[in-house]
């Protein structure tokens, strides 16, 4: 029996719906049977019956959600096959954060490939994107404009070590996600031979640990709350590196901190008017997302029968897909990333 | 040219008046001319050139750029300068970045014709920032948060000099201000002879608060109308004659009819208004004279300017600034008389109590004052915003509840939200606009407003979103101004001045908004 590759998974509310084998990928709301990409929480949700994701995936949703996150959790290793209703299920690294995959979904030789978030960039804390030839790729497009273009890693850690060296006095307050990007932050400085102790917001301590605990390397990491105690604080915290949440940048908790030369590890940082309003002094354009030249060499690599895009800025990336050839429609699926003043500008990407 | 790139990139984000001075100052002392120099220049304004424009950088970027993926991205980031220089692609292989004082000259000399072919080719050899110095010097607004005094202020600090000593040589002076570094670091004497008709920074005052009555003494200050034209200083100087704005700005070739009324050796505060025989006319009349380079024949005819002084700064060679405002007042007044045509004394309002001026304040004798000053007796001419000498005490403003309509996306700081808004008051069963504002509210209104707009968007015209206004489905805010006056250009027939959300109605159901006819009812005369 032929079948057609667009029947395999629906966009509906709440997600991606495949009827033949009655699951979802990262879907919305709790359902049933759900293949989770990724632990970021617009794409990992907890209440369902079932999940299937990468065993890193899975201890990161314990991790956030508690053990028992889920009715019943299978752990796929990547490239490892799965059968759900008679439907075949593979997970391929997508490089966006540890654990993350793309949904590889087949069946009588047509195959759809969900991309998850990814990026095609080198990432020392996790597995690195891999690219699956496919009649339909289901694409993100967070930074989906042209004016994105993520600049090389290592200029925006050298922008913070040379701030760090002309104002050593002031705290060097990073805003960055607490789960990816904190740890690629520190990974990163890591590997330029930044051996001092990095401090960390309570909010990073859990998924930084358990980073380690899953064998990713981030040196001497210390609870900032706990110098925080002591009559020398300001000292302590002179010509340091605090990691945060973003959402911490400009609070009560930060001004503990002295006199902070305000930071944040974004994608969006690429756009100024985004960084004044969030109050940084420094921007570091870094970001988990494939950005303007990722996607569009992604799309070109796997020459997709179709393209469909989830969330970001659709109608670029489907203008773009149609001009060279790849027929291509906007999904337009609610309840992740927006693009515009949503939260989630500041948190995951 | 990556310098200068560099230095603008650490102003935009930084915070602090003390660290944007400390870069300026680096950059000045670091610098060899003549770049420093045309530095300065930018930061002061005080370049522009004649044939590159906005709409050439747009057109070289759509010639290189999918005109989809260009309205797109320039929607999104909402400045120009910044989706040309972010969009650009590059060509490998380009030349060496470009020196700002080349840029400078290239643009100063090349003809129209030459313009696209010279500022592709920087485009191509700068990075993204680099770009988007170059873009911002182009167009004229670096919109870096640096006012020409701070600048000022940081090149005054090379030679350890006070900023006003700058200022006094400044209109003697052109870029790329070689003379002045030469002054500053001591290597020549202070540049002379060449500075006339200088301008002198001005005082400001503090905006009243109910609690400062309290504890302020009716009898130590003087009372005149604030007028709601716009501050000028008129300088007078060895047959010289300059009209500046309050922040330096030279208007004198805007305003031929009000340069020359002044003459002999002199410098005054006043306020520029448009005259209608001797009285001050509404801001709506001064707003034709405002914004042009140069005026024509007509204009000058049917909206003649004037000024309305208030204190003098300078007389027949004596610096009268020490003087406290008591005599400062008293020399204005032997100087001026009774009045000469289109320049006038500021009369001053008898104080007798706070009680009587507050109703005085409450309904002024023409519709150009907008409220009161209030200024010490013994206040010295002191340049900024001192504290406890003056006082602008503006009348309550006027309110109306108005129903939002269109929601555009700002630009700059908020360009990510919808934070210009379009709104309306009922006319029979319609809403007809009557004004726009963009600001009033707090972030976290701005937040909630935003929020409103996506959720309710009827239609979308590229960036901007009709937002539902129906009887029973809309947001009503209340929407504070100034004042009113007719005008045939909007739909409604009116005009406000100054308008500002003051507060968001989310009790309030659309049709219990107001209808034009209140506002009819506000139009003077």
């Amino acid at each position: 029996m032929i079948i057609r590759p667009e029947t395999l998974l629906r966009p509906v509310p709440g997600g991606l719906y495949c009827p033949a084998g009655d699951f979802w990928i990262d879907p919305t709301r709790p359902v049933a049977r759900a293949v989770i990409t990724h632990g970021h929480a617009d794409h990992a949700r907890a209440g369902h019956g079932a999940v299937l994701a990468t065993k890193e995936t899975l201890a990161i949703m314990a991790a956030r959600y508690g053990a028992r996150f889920a009715g019943s959790m299978q752990a796929l290793a990547y490239g490892e096959r799965a059968a759900i209703g008679g439907i075949d299920v593979r997970l391929v690294p997508a490089g966006h954060v540890l654990g993350s995959a793309q949904a590889v979904v087949e069946k009588g030789g047509a195959r759809v490939v969900v991309s998850g978030d990814f990026k095609r960039r080198r990432d020392p804390t996790c597995t690195a994107f891999e690219p699956v030839a496919c009649d339909i790729f289901i694409s993100e497009a967070t930074f989906g404009l042209p004016v994105f273009r993520h600049p090389p890693d290592a200029g925006e850690i050298a922008k913070l070590l040379l701030s760090l060296s002309t104002f050593p006095d002031r705290c060097h307050l990073v805003g960055a996600y607490s789960l990816g990007k904190a740890q690629r932050v520190i990974a990163l400085l890591r590997e330029t031979g930044y051996d001092a102790p990095i401090y960390l917001h309570g909010a990073m301590q859990k998924l930084c640990d358990l980073y380690e605990a899953l064998g990713v390397g981030l040196g001497d990491l210390r609870p900032a709350q706990e110098m925080m105690k002591t009559p020398l604080t300001r000292e302590v915290f002179k010509g340091a590196i605090v990691i945060a949440p973003p959402s911490s940048l400009n609070d009560i908790w930060s001004r503990r901190l002295g006199d902070v030369v305000t930071c944040f590890a974004s994608g969006w940082m690429r756009v100024r008017a985004r960084a004044r309003q969030r109050q940084v002094e420094l921007p570091l354009i870094l970001s988990d997302h494939a950005d303007w030249d990722e996607l569009t060499a992604t799309v070109a690599e796997l020459k997709p029968g179709q393209l469909w895009v989830t969330h970001g800025a659709e109608e670029a990336l489907v203008h773009w897909a149609q001009t060279n050839g790849v027929p291509a429609r906007a999904l337009s699926l609610v309840g992740y990333d927006e693009d515009g003043a949503g939260e989630r500008d500041e948190a995951e990407a | 040219m990556n310098r200068f790139a560099a230095l603008l990139d650490r102003l935009v984000y930084a915070p602090q008046r003390t660290v944007k001075l400390r870069a300026i100052e680096r950059y000045l002392r670091d610098t060899p001319d003549p770049d420093r120099g045309y530095a300065l220049a930018a930061l002061t304004g005080s370049l522009s050139f004649k044939h590159a424009k906005a709409g050439l950088i747009r057109t070289l970027a759509e010639a290189r750029v999918d005109p989809v993926l260009f309205r797109l991205s320039y929607d999104y980031v909402g400045d120009l300068a910044e989706t040309v220089a972010l969009i650009w692609p590059q060509r490998r292989g380009a030349n060496r970045a470009p020196e700002l004082s080349e840029i400078v000259a290239g643009l100063e000399a090349a003809s129209k014709a030459e313009l696209p072919g010279l500022v592709e080719g920087w485009l191509d050899a700068l990075d993204a920032d680099g770009r988007w110095a170059l873009i911002k010097l182009m167009t004229g607004s670096l919109r870096v948060g640096v006012s020409g005094r701070l600048a000022k202020t940081a090149a005054a600090a090379i030679g350890g000099v006070e900023p006003d000593e700058i200022e006094l040589v400044w209109p003697g002076l052109h870029p790329p201000y070689t003379e002045l570094f030469a002054w500053l670091e001591g290597r020549s004497e202070r540049p002379r002879g060449i500075a006339r008709a200088p301008f002198r920074p001005v005082m400001l005052a503090h905006a009243l608060e109910e609690r400062d009555l309290a504890v302020l003494k009716p009898g130590d200050f003087a009372a005149e109308w604030k007028w709601d034209g716009i501050r000028v200083q008129a300088v007078s100087d060895r047959g010289e004659a300059r009209l500046y704005t309050r922040t330096g700005e030279d208007i004198s070739a805007a305003f031929p009819d009000v340069v020359g009324l002044l003459g002999g050796d002199a410098s005054i505060d006043g306020e520029l208004l448009v005259f209608r025989d001797g009285e001050p006319a509404s801001f709506n009349d001064l707003q034709q004279r405002l914004n042009r380079k140069t005026v024509t024949k007509a204009v000058l005819q049917d909206y003649p300017a004037g000024i309305r002084a208030y204190d003098i700064l300078h007389l027949d060679g004596t610096d009268l600034r020490p003087l406290p405002y008591r005599a400062r007042r008293a020399r204005l007044e032997d100087l001026l008389g009774d009045g000469r045509e289109r320049l006038d004394l500021s009369p001053l309002v008898p104080v007798s109590g706070w009680e009587d001026l507050q109703r005085l304040r409450a309904n002024p004798p023409s519709a150009a004052a907008e409220g009161l000053m209030l200024k010490r007796w013994e206040s010295s001419y002191l340049p900024g915003r001192v504290r406890g000498e003056w006082f602008k005490w503006k009348r309550d403003p006027r309110l109306v509840d108005a129903v939002l309509m269109y929601a555009q996306r700002g630009h700059g700081k908020r360009s990510s939200y919808y934070s210009d808004y379009t709104f309306g008051v009922w006319r029979g069963e319609e809403l007809v606009p009557v004004g726009k504002a963009y600001f009033g509210f707090t972030d976290e209104e701005l937040k909630e407003i935003d929020r409103f707009v996506r959720a309710n968007t009827v239609n979308s015209f590229g960036p901007v979103r009709e937002v539902a206004h129906t009887r029973d489905l809309g947001l009503v805010l209340e929407v504070a101004f100034e004042g009113l006056a007719r005008s045939p250009r909007h739909k409604s027939g009116v005009a406000m001045r100054f308008p500002r959300i003051s507060r968001l109605r989310w009790d309030k159901p659309p049709k219990d908004a107001d209808r034009l006819e209140t506002l009819e009812a506000m139009l003077p005369g």
